[in-house]
């Protein structure tokens, strides 16, 4: 089936739910209010016209400039038995961003969503183990997100020497705490 | 697909059952991977398995250099088969400009893709009978594997990350003698390596009871999981996008799709993931032959002739799919139009999705077995953290 028509079966069974769509570009996406994904994707799968039985990637964008400002849900279906592919997009708030889990229909989507929570803080309601994956536990803040300034502790760790720090250790003062003690590479040339 | 058993806490454990970390030192894990076993005697219960120890933030990073300037990156993700994915990322960045490369540095980037598949497969079969438990093999692979890298560094310099495909090119012509020492390679491959390593790895008997009844994953479970490449054939469908959605013209080109029998065993074991890599093997050897027919052929041009000036293509975005060895790399490239950098690039890694199902297979086997399980997974941690 063509993107086309792999809308229109969309359109024709969800209605309004469906809120965009754009045939003209390199791969053709529909836009999915986000409280209906979990229905459209089972939908996708189970339908024998479509049979969309493989996520290829799940992916979050955030657009800070858009206006207004968005974040972005991305799924890349494919068709083992028909060999189509389509794109749905879900676009969300950028501040508590929220919606339904796919892993239900598609078990990849697991490590997928938990990693769009590690780096974006999308929370998938309903996903059975929704913990970070590839940041540690211990991990502040969502870094993928475009307004991610560095931190410059971690821990109580010195990770990012400000200026100020170089020049207080140039000066001779202890800065940081044990093996990370900040000490300037050119020092010996003082000495 | 209930994942409930997949998150435990220690009041759920047994009286008779013990939590045993695997990792993230190893020397089976391939890599900085820790797996939590949940073990009643030598039978896993559970396993969950813990990533992200070489996370180097890929995708960050790619946000903040220019679009040739992501290729060294892409190479440093799956360290052991560097030219299938800044090939990927190439092929991404093409499709989203519109450029097509000329016939001449297409069978370049075939060749160079499926050395490439070969020696990963090398140290893939290889260190898997290593893990096993057979040291030889491993060392006639690694050696045979030196003579491709020779022939990488000889074209590009470099033995391990080579920078080799550009947006529109690749780095280097071929040298003057290249289709000589590449048959020569060949030569050799046909006559010693593989033979040797199918009779020295893939048909002996102790190999074959260890391997040929674990780690069964039916092809419905493959799918779900998004297995791709060797993981996926080995259950059974012949999936391979070189021949079903052509890329470089690989539609010009006779080999098989290897995929899983289940000789020795049910279809789909760890024994069927292997047999797909090692025959694999074989089918890029024959591509290989009619390529560099081939390109001793073709009149030499100059591989630099596409590759823009400037790469700063139009508002858009593409996920562009290609057969890494390690099964289908996706590069999700997303170009707002206005800078030079990427606004945003997403790798989906078939390690990733190969090891997201391991607790699913992991679940009532062996202590022992869980090693060739990870094995005939295949996985590189780079690619799985980023």
């Amino acid at each position: 089936m063509d993107a086309a028509s792999i809308h229109g079966k969309l359109a024709e069974r969800f209605g309004e739910k469906i809120v965009a769509f754009q045939g003209e570009t390199l791969q053709p996406w529909a836009v999915v209010a986000p409280d209906a994904i979990a229905e459209v994707a089972a939908f996708a799968k189970s339908d024998p016209d479509l049979a969309f039985d493989n996520l290829l990637c799940l992916s979050a964008v955030d657009y800070l400039k858009e206006d207004p400002p968005r974040m972005e849900v991305v799924y890349h279906l494919f068709s083992y038995e028909h060999r189509h592919v389509f794109v749905l997009k879900a676009h969300l708030p950028r501040e508590g961003a929220h919606l339904p889990t796919v892993e239900g229909t598609w078990a990849v989507a697991n490590w997928h969503e938990r990693e769009a929570y590690d780096l974006f803080g999308i929370v998938f309601d309903g996903h059975s183990d929704l913990r970070r994956i590839l940041l540690p536990d211990d991990w502040i803040g969502h870094p993928l997100r475009k307004d991610w300034v560095d931190p410059d502790f971690y821990n109580g760790m010195h990770v990012k020497p400000t200026p100020q720090m170089a020049e207080r250790a140039m000066a001779g003062e202890k800065i940081g705490v044990g093996p990370f003690d900040f000490t300037p590479p050119n020092r010996h040339v003082d000495e | 697909m209930s994942n409930q058993a997949y998150g435990w806490r220690v009041d759920e454990i047994d009286n008779d059952e013990m939590i045993l970390n695997m990792g993230p030192q190893h020397p089976s894990t391939h890599g900085v991977l820790r797996i939590e076993l949940r073990t009643d005697g030598e039978i896993v219960r559970a396993a969950r398995p813990h990533i992200g120890y070489l996370h180097r933030c890929f995708e960050k990073h790619a946000e903040s250099v220019d679009y040739p300037g992501v290729i060294p990156y892409t190479d440093r993700m799956d360290y052991v088969a560097s030219m299938g994915n800044s090939l990927g990322y190439a092929l991404a960045v093409e499709k989203l400009m519109g450029i097509s490369v000329s016939p001449y540095v297409q069978t370049i980037r075939v060749i160079m893709a499926e050395l490439q598949r070969i020696a990963s497969h090398c140290i893939a079969v290889g260190t898997y009978g290593m893990d096993i438990g057979a040291f030889t093999p491993f060392l006639h692979l690694l050696r045979d594997r030196e003579k491709i890298l020779d022939l990488f560094e000889w074209t590009c310099g470099a033995r391990l990350l080579y920078n080799y495909n550009w947006v529109g090119g690749v780095s280097h012509d071929v040298p003057e003698g290249f289709v000589k020492a590449c048959r020569q390679f060949l030569r050799e491959f046909d006559a010693t390596t593989y033979p040797e390593m199918i009779d020295l790895l893939i048909k002996n008997k102790i190999f074959i009871k260890r391997t040929a009844a674990i780690g069964v994953c039916s092809p419905e479970l493959a799918v779900s999981y998004d297995l791709t490449g060797p993981n996926l054939r080995g259950s059974g469908p012949p999936r391979d996008l070189r021949r079903d959605e052509p890329y470089l013209g690989y539609e010009n080109y006779e080999f098989d799709v290897v995929v899983g029998e289940g000789k020795f065993g049910p279809r789909g074991s760890c024994f069927d993931r292997n047999w797909v890599r090692a025959l694999e093997m074989k089918e890029s050897a024959k591509i290989l032959h009619q390529a560099v027919d081939r390109l001793e052929k073709m009149e030499r041009a100059d591989v630099h002739e596409k590759v823009p000036k400037r790469v700063k293509p139009a508002k858009g975005e593409v996920y562009a799919r290609s057969e890494a060895p390690r099964g289908q790399l996706g590069y999700y490239v997303v170009a707002d139009g206005t800078g030079v950098n990427p606004y945003r690039v997403k790798v989906k890694s078939p390690c990733f999705t190969a090891m997201s199902i391991f607790h699913v297979l992991a679940k009532g086997m062996m202590i022992a077995d869980i090693i060739a399980l990870i094995g005939s997974l295949d996985v590189v941690l780079g690619e799985i953290d980023r």
